[in-house]
């Protein structure tokens, strides 16, 4: 398998992540969907470094994926303290920054 | 052969786990089978010899974000009294939205010339990474910890119990 594979591999399923973020009313499902939309560009990001035959990918990688655990850290927190706050996790309720 | 094989198998499961994680149901759900997409990922990335990155990715991701989202869902749902399904709107809309952006993806990625064959990597990587993490990327490697320490004191100071 070439490269060309892993890279539409990687496409399809940033679309698929992109399809739950625009259509969940969850915001947790939100944040399902931005997982996978990350996930794919890991997959980009190692083969790349794979067919490239570096090992920076991969390194960057390793950097991408701790974010990743501390962005998810984050927006759950954000979660919870919205439901504290507003008492539901249903995206279109928030609406606090309307004027 | 053998890798062709474990390349489609993998790229079944993964687009069939992507898409329950979007469609099902119920939100329990769609966080199990997002635990079973990210096992795949660890899987393309054994394809990809890269051993140390599918580990990492079994651990913090499979291991790591899936407990804490199911916490977030056990928190957030029980006391609203509510069953965890949920809902989508404007399916159409999103689903015209992907096709347009994977057919744009997929278009520029056949138009150009990408590598066929695998170059040789270094013969010991996981080594390899973990020098060049700490000497080439000491810098970035120390934000990222800043990063974290961040992280983990923001999710403690939002999540404490109210006064």
């Amino acid at each position: 398998m070439g490269l060309q594979a892993y890279l539409i591999l990687a496409a399809v399923i940033f679309g698929i992540g992109l399809f739950g973020v625009v259509t969940r009313r969850n915001t947790i499902g939100i944040l399902l969907g931005i997982e996978l939309m990350l996930n794919a560009v890991n997959i980009n990001l190692v083969a790349f470094a794979r067919f490239s035959g570096s090992e920076i990918g991969m390194v960057f990688t390793v950097f991408a994926i701790c974010i990743t655990v501390a962005e998810a850290a984050m927006g759950l927190a954000i979660v919870i303290l919205l439901f504290r706050i507003r008492r539901t996790v249903m995206a279109d309720h928030l609406d606090l920054l309307k004027g | 052969m053998a890798e062709t094989v474990a390349f489609w198998s993998l790229a079944v499961v993964l687009v069939g786990s992507a898409l329950a994680v979007v469609l099902s149901k119920n939100l329990f759900h769609s966080v199990l089978w997002l635990a079973l997409a990210l096992t795949g990922t660890a899987g393309v990335f054994l394809l990809l010899d890269a051993e140390f990155l599918a580990a990492v990715q079994l651990l913090l991701y499979a291991g790591g974000i899936v407990t804490i989202v199911v916490f977030a869902i056990v928190v957030t749902e029980r006391l609203v009294g509510e069953r965890i399904t949920q809902t989508s709107r404007r399916i159409t809309a999103g689903a015209v939205i992907s096709l347009a952006l994977i057919a744009l993806i997929v278009n520029a990625i056949t138009r150009q010339p990408l590598a066929t064959v695998r170059e040789p990597l270094p013969s010991d990587l996981t080594r390899t990474i973990g020098e060049s993490i700490l000497t080439r990327f000491v810098l970035p490697f120390e934000l990222l910890g800043v990063l974290m320490l961040a992280a983990m004191l923001g999710a403690v100071y939002f999540a404490r119990p109210e006064e």
